[in-house]
């Protein structure tokens, strides 16, 4: 899930370039709402008008992308980057590195800040779901994640600040280790609940970028 | 039981136990903190020194547990996992041993959201079970956790944790108190009782399954010196509940610090009466002068003679 | 400080347009230097379209719609009420001033209250200055300036 930068921050960044290609992106971040051609529109006409006001012609380019994350769909934005000369993002965070990769002659700038990976609680509402930790345990915590969950990640929860199953954090964030009480509680897996996790292993992703297969390993 | 702890004997004696808690200075000085120690001398059987409560940064608790060592006190050091990870864990451990330290209480920590430094990031590399574990893993075998052999002396703590009977279903904190026992845990100190009624319902449940005998158990209570101080515990400190007629006795009285003081006292006084209770937790924060006052008239003055 | 305000006002068939067609028809005198366009739904303005209104130089723009549970699509004018209101902040960001976007609602029958709006509006609009977008020449978008 990602959030749409401030207007301002999002025009400090562009100010010094007189085309841009505002490149949307139709995968997950057009999903919530933030990155897809439509807001890509609006972003390129907001900033227009911005810089009319203040005197500076400001030309744009919009472009919709399949997936930002795939070389072969951003291939198709080589001809509007060579006639603009910069490029803002409506991709993730991958996306929009993989646009700076293949066109490291431009800048490429993020419209959005890319927040979590999650799904719809509620229409309008995405909640953080998953950490990507690379070592599931659903299958310990009756479906529930208390890596993403808990405000403190443990694995032997809860915690002594687990209020009327409200995280001491804050009345709107349920405690996930009292969810994961109830969950177990009605499957009957009592024998979970005793249990008593090993520290966690954090090496998986604490050496920089990790990567799947291939000649990288 | 662990021998290297005067708490520790004192408790496998089976004394009724009086232990108290102190809160560093946000300085690097030791004096406010030995004038505070000063007035437990001799009233509390061992010293809990808090470890960056709430998240705001204090003198550390191994630093000033050295410093009320020396002052003739037995500490207790506190520590969480919020600020450290595995690694500084065990590197302090083997450094607060060797400065005299025994006794040790694990804690998975308050979240740095709390503090005066919010954006600092929260370790939480363990949680206060898997910190227990560890720990005495150091005594015995002799281990760091990665199944490493200690060299030469190891740490063996008296260590401890935390139980608090007041949040979430009493099912869940038993199960998880005996998760912590499980761990290793030696002793618990719970929050502050103020719902005698729920505490005496957690000890059935506890006696139920035997924990107070593997563990030794220790109520925490406080004295409550205003009104305002007892909503502010209820409302702002989590895991803390105050029933109303507490609340209604203190707001009906003419001396608030008074009535706060005797309502202690007798909260204490019917701790001692629960089959399983160890001893009492005093947390007097910022009022450390009243324990003595206390601890005479809730009938535990003189404490035992600490051993040479 | 601008007495030939250009307003364009996005008016729904269903309720605002035939507001205004009836104003028409009763000779309710309202504001000239409103233009109207007939939309199926207030539920259909595209913020899109919005600012390009403000791009090609409009002074104001009204979205008027139908009112609360009346929408012939049951939640278009809830819809672009809460559109409009994400629009006004932004139009700050951008460096318009709020009050240049404005939504109404009405009921076809509301011929007086539709004159009443369009006046408001205008009189709003004529008291502030010409939209900056106008003083600036044009940017590098195609567009007839009539300025």
């Amino acid at each position: 899930m990602a959030e749409a930068k401030s207007f301002a921050e999002v025009a400090e960044m562009v100010s010094s370039f007189p085309r841009l290609l505002v490149a949307a992106c139709a995968g997950c971040t057009a999903i919530c709402g933030v990155g897809g051609v439509r807001q890509a529109e609006e972003l390129a006409a907001a900033l227009r008008i911005h810089f009319r006001i203040r005197g500076v012609a400001l030309e744009t380019e919009v472009a919709g992308v399949t997936r930002q994350c795939e070389p072969e769909f951003i291939e198709e934005l080589a001809a509007a980057v060579g006639r603009t000369g910069a490029v803002l993002s409506l991709g993730c965070g991958v996306g929009v590195q993989f646009l700076a990769d293949r066109f490291p002659q431009v800048p490429v700038f993020p419209a959005l800040n890319t927040r979590f990976v999650g799904g719809l609680a509620a229409p309008g509402t995405w909640e953080e779901r998953c950490r990507l930790c690379g070592d599931c345990i659903l299958h310990l915590t009756g479906g529930i994640c208390i890596r993403a969950r808990c405000a403190k990640g443990i694995l032997n929860g809860p915690c002594g600040g687990s209020q009327d199953s409200r995280c001491e954090v804050g009345d709107d964030v349920p405690c996930a280790w009292s969810l994961v009480w109830e969950r177990l509680s009605a499957l009957g897996r009592f024998e979970l609940l005793a249990q008593i996790r090993r520290p966690r292993n954090w090496a998986n992703g604490n050496g920089g970028p990790r990567s799947s297969g291939g000649a990288s390993g | 039981m662990n021998a290297a702890s005067n708490f520790a004997r004192l408790l496998r004696d089976g004394q009724f136990v009086v232990t108290a808690e102190v809160g560093p200075p946000k300085g690097a000085a030791a004096d406010q903190l030995l004038e505070k120690a000063a007035y437990l001398k001799g009233y509390v059987d061992a010293v809990n020194i808090t470890d960056c409560q709430t998240a705001v940064v204090r003198l550390s608790s191994i630093a000033a547990a050295v410093h009320l060592r020396s002052a003739g006190l037995e500490p207790v050091v506190q520590m969480t996992g919020r600020d450290r990870n595995r690694i500084a864990i065990q590197s302090d451990l083997l450094g607060a041993w060797s400065l005299g330290i025994r006794n040790l209480l694990c804690l998975t920590g308050d979240h740095q959201r709390f503090g005066n430094h919010p954006e600092a990031r929260g370790v939480f590399d363990l949680d206060s079970i898997q910190m227990v574990a560890m720990v005495r893993r150091m005594g015995e075998p002799g281990e760091f956790l990665c199944g490493e052999p200690i060299r030469g002396e190891r740490p063996r703590f008296f260590v401890g944790a935390v139980e608090n009977p007041f949040a979430g279903s009493l099912e869940m904190r038993v199960l998880r108190l005996e998760k912590k026992i499980a761990a290793g845990a030696e002793f618990i100190q719970t929050q502050c009782v103020f719902d005698l009624e729920r505490f005496r319902r957690f000890m059935v449940l506890v006696r139920g399954r035997g924990l107070h005998r593997r563990c030794r158990i220790l109520a925490g209570v406080t004295p409550l010196k205003s009104v305002r101080m007892a909503r502010f515990m209820r409302d702002q400190v989590a895991g803390i509940t105050i029933p109303d007629e507490i609340l209604a006795r203190l707001e009906s009285a003419a001396d608030l610090a008074a009535a706060g003081v005797s309502l202690c006292v007798e909260q204490i006084r019917e701790l001692r009466e629960i089959e399983g209770v160890a001893g009492v937790h005093i947390m007097a924060i910022a009022w450390e002068k009243i324990v003595p006052e206390i601890v005479k008239r809730a009938g535990l003055y003189p404490r035992p003679a600490l051993p040479v | 400080m601008n007495p030939n305000p250009r307003i364009i006002a996005f008016c729904c068939c269903n309720c605002a347009y035939a507001a205004a067609d009836l104003a028409g028809s009763l000779r309710v005198a309202y504001d000239p230097e409103i233009t109207i366009v007939a939309i199926p739904c207030t539920g259909a303005v595209e913020p899109a379209v919005v600012l390009s209104a403000f791009e090609e130089g409009a002074d104001g723009v009204f979205v008027a719609g139908c009112l609360d549970g009346e929408c012939r699509y049951k939640s278009g004018n809830l819809r672009a009420r809460e559109r409009v209101q994400t629009l006004r902040a932004a139009l700050e960001h951008i460096g318009l001033e709020a009050e240049r976007l404005e939504m109404y609602q009405v009921s076809a029958a509301m011929a007086a209250r539709f004159g009443e709006i369009a006046g408001e509006f205008a009189a709003r609009i004529r008291g502030l200055p010409p939209s900056p977008v106008r003083q600036r020449g044009k940017s590098g978008v195609s567009g007839v300036d009539r300025g």
